[in-house]
């Protein structure tokens, strides 16, 4: 048997990538980028509050989801544990290093507990859309109408609870449909956070013009290091400073970086794990020339030089 | 199905009442040895099985056999050395099984409490009858074996049904150890009686990190140490709970006694601790803090979310 015609012969098989979400771009090649008052590091933290409904099917696996016969007590409560303890720890850490957060946040969530909606509020922070909840991934079959519907309430919801204009938008466990950019677009999103390709914030196009990608963590988030990955937080630290000091370095010569963090109340939030992120971060906002910024702040100032 | 329990009310670390414990302790410390039998040929239940493979699966079997042949001696001589009780989360069935253990338990004056008949006997799928049943037979069984009431309740394998927070207020259980939301006791809602939930952490609980997680032994200590040290200082403005939930079978190891040794020494060296069992705190709270508590819930679902 010979392999099919079409095995080989892709019609986009050419210079580029196959979809023309964006243009092909090497990190290398593009020009310095300068932020705010000769910074080298812009630091972007976003905690992830996050809901888990005790009787989600969602529709492609979620991590840290229910796991366990109904009703699973086990996973509800300590996935809850972080909405009530875990993110207290966190925001105070954030507060006493000086660091300006910005949140991701499920509309479900905010609807539950307007109280965190608040918290993020009177820290002048910057709310970011988390989707529905942790049962509600976006993915590849999901229904045209039925995505275009949730994200519209997603973002009524958001922008009511907060008086924020929500700019940013992050898919539940980063997945999305061949739609979502689109949808998100057409409600007035700035930036999503789902594609894990770069370093830097680049241009996204889509139906309703171009938008952003930001670079959230995905390697360094600390539900992958610590709970899918099983790292030590000896090990998580070490990630953290060694990713830092990388993007310092480069900072020297290649222009500003952007060292994003992404943190899950039940995950660092735990007692046993909380002083291992001081840690970590005490050791960045110890260097000159980092930038404590939110997912908005940073954009804002990486358009303004384009 | 229900997306949310409904099991307990929100309530935010940072703005809730004052918890103290006796003696101006800020952590009450309790130490919960699953003593447990595993059958070798159990039921199948349709929720879950208790096995991998067909039975007899002899390695998984043997190893937990080898926690009642060999290992509780070594955990409870570890234990007695600091002066530390046992709350034993109890498979009663042990009663029948292997008396002598429960005999060395009650000499050291160990609480005892429902850990259901069997660990290979599930809660799903009972009826409310089925589930009355068993917990009849629970209580029955420890009463006549021990002299004891059954003042606190581990579903057996972490395995529920919607009806057992309700049953466990009806039978005059008085806390639970099966809500893993938060590090201070919380009231459970229920429409009869009273319960409340004494945390018992599933982080700091040996087959989670050790055989779920597999983490070594020496970073198990790590971990405890930390979550206590954390715990104690944040008990200096609102009193906490720290449980280290055991199985002999795995703490009771000769790699591992001595690592575990360091941490009961480590904890009760300091002086702001209670050395309690799950009895006593659930006691203390009901008599100094679970009216406050209510009271503060109330006002707080009253006046809106915050």
């Amino acid at each position: 048997m010979s392999l099919p015609d079409d095995y080989l012969k892709y019609p986009k098989r050419g210079h580029g990538m196959d979809h023309d979400r964006y243009t092909w771009s090497q990190l290398h090649e593009r020009p310095n980028v300068a932020w705010p008052n000769g910074a080298r590091v812009a630091l972007w933290v976003v905690t992830q509050l996050q809901w888990f409904p005790m009787d989600m099917k969602p529709a492609v696996p979620v991590p840290g989801g229910m796991a366990r016969p109904y009703p699973d007590s086990w996973n509800y409560t300590l996935r809850d544990y972080g909405n009530r303890i875990g993110v207290f720890r966190l925001f105070k850490v954030l507060d006493k290093l000086g660091i300006k957060g910005s949140v991701a946040m499920n509309s479900a969530l905010a609807e539950m507990v307007p109280y965190l909606v608040e918290q993020v509020n009177r820290r002048g922070w910057e709310l970011i859309a988390n989707g529905l909840d942790m049962g509600h991934p976006h993915h590849g079959d999901m229904d045209r109408d039925e995505e275009a519907a949730l994200i519209r309430g997603v973002l009524e919801t958001l922008r009511g609870l907060s008086g924020q204009p929500v700019r940013g938008w992050l898919s539940p466990i980063r997945s999305e449909s061949m739609n979502t950019p689109d949808r998100v677009a057409a409600e007035g999103i700035d930036y999503i956070c789902d594609w894990a390709n770069d370093d830097m914030p680049y241009e996204f196009r889509t139906a309703s013009g171009a938008i952003h990608n930001m670079p959230h963590a995905m390697e360094i988030d600390d539900q992958q290091v610590l709970i899918t990955l099983r790292h030590t937080e000896q090990e998580y630290v070490d990630q953290l400073k060694d990713q830092f000091d990388c993007l310092y370095r480069e900072s020297e010569s290649k222009g500003g970086r952007i060292m994003a963090i992404s943190l899950n109340p039940w995950v660092t939030g735990q007692a046993y794990r909380i002083k291992a992120l001081e840690g970590a971060l005490s050791y960045i906002m110890g260097h000159d020339g980092v930038w404590s910024a939110t997912g908005s702040e940073i954009l804002d100032a990486f358009k303004g030089q384009a | 199905m229900l997306r949310e329990p409904g099991l307990y009310d929100y309530s935010p670390f940072d703005d809730r009442p004052k918890v103290t414990w006796p003696d101006g302790a800020r952590v009450a410390f309790w130490v919960a040895p699953n003593i447990e039998f595993y059958e070798l040929d159990p039921p199948l239940n349709p929720g879950r099985r208790a096995w991998a493979k067909p039975h007899p699966d002899v390695v998984p079997h043997s190893h937990r056999d080898y926690g009642n042949r060999a290992g509780f001696w070594r955990m409870m001589e570890a234990m007695a050395k600091f002066g530390v009780r046992g709350s034993v989360s109890l498979n009663v069935a042990m009663c029948q099984h292997h008396p002598e253990i429960i005999a060395a338990c009650n000499e050291l004056d160990w609480e005892f409490f429902s850990h259901g008949v069997y660990n290979t006997r599930y809660t799903y799928t009972m009826t409310e009858a089925e589930e009355r049943a068993m917990m009849e037979d629970v209580i029955k069984t420890i009463l006549d074996c021990t002299g004891q009431s059954t003042d606190g309740w581990l579903a057996p394998a972490l395995s529920y049904t919607t009806n057992t927070f309700e049953l466990l207020a009806e039978y005059g259980v008085k806390y639970t150890c099966d809500l893993f939301h938060d590090d201070q006791p919380q009231p459970v809602n229920t429409k009869s009686g009273r319960l409340i939930s004494v945390p018992y952490s599933l982080e700091m609980n040996d087959t989670v990190v050790l055989s779920m997680m597999g983490k070594s032994s020496r970073h198990y200590t790590d971990i405890l140490k930390a979550n206590f040290d954390q715990l104690y200082e944040e008990g200096a403005e609102n009193g906490q709970v720290m449980c280290i939930p055991l199985h002999p079978f795995l703490i009771g190891q000769p790699h591992r006694i001595g690592n575990f040794t360091e941490v009961l020494d480590y904890i009760t060296s300091h002086d702001k601790v209670w050395v309690t069992t799950g009895r006593e705190i659930a006691a203390h709270y009901y008599e100094h803090h679970y009216d406050n508590v209510v009271a503060a819930l109330r006002t707080r679902r009253e006046g809106g979310a915050s």
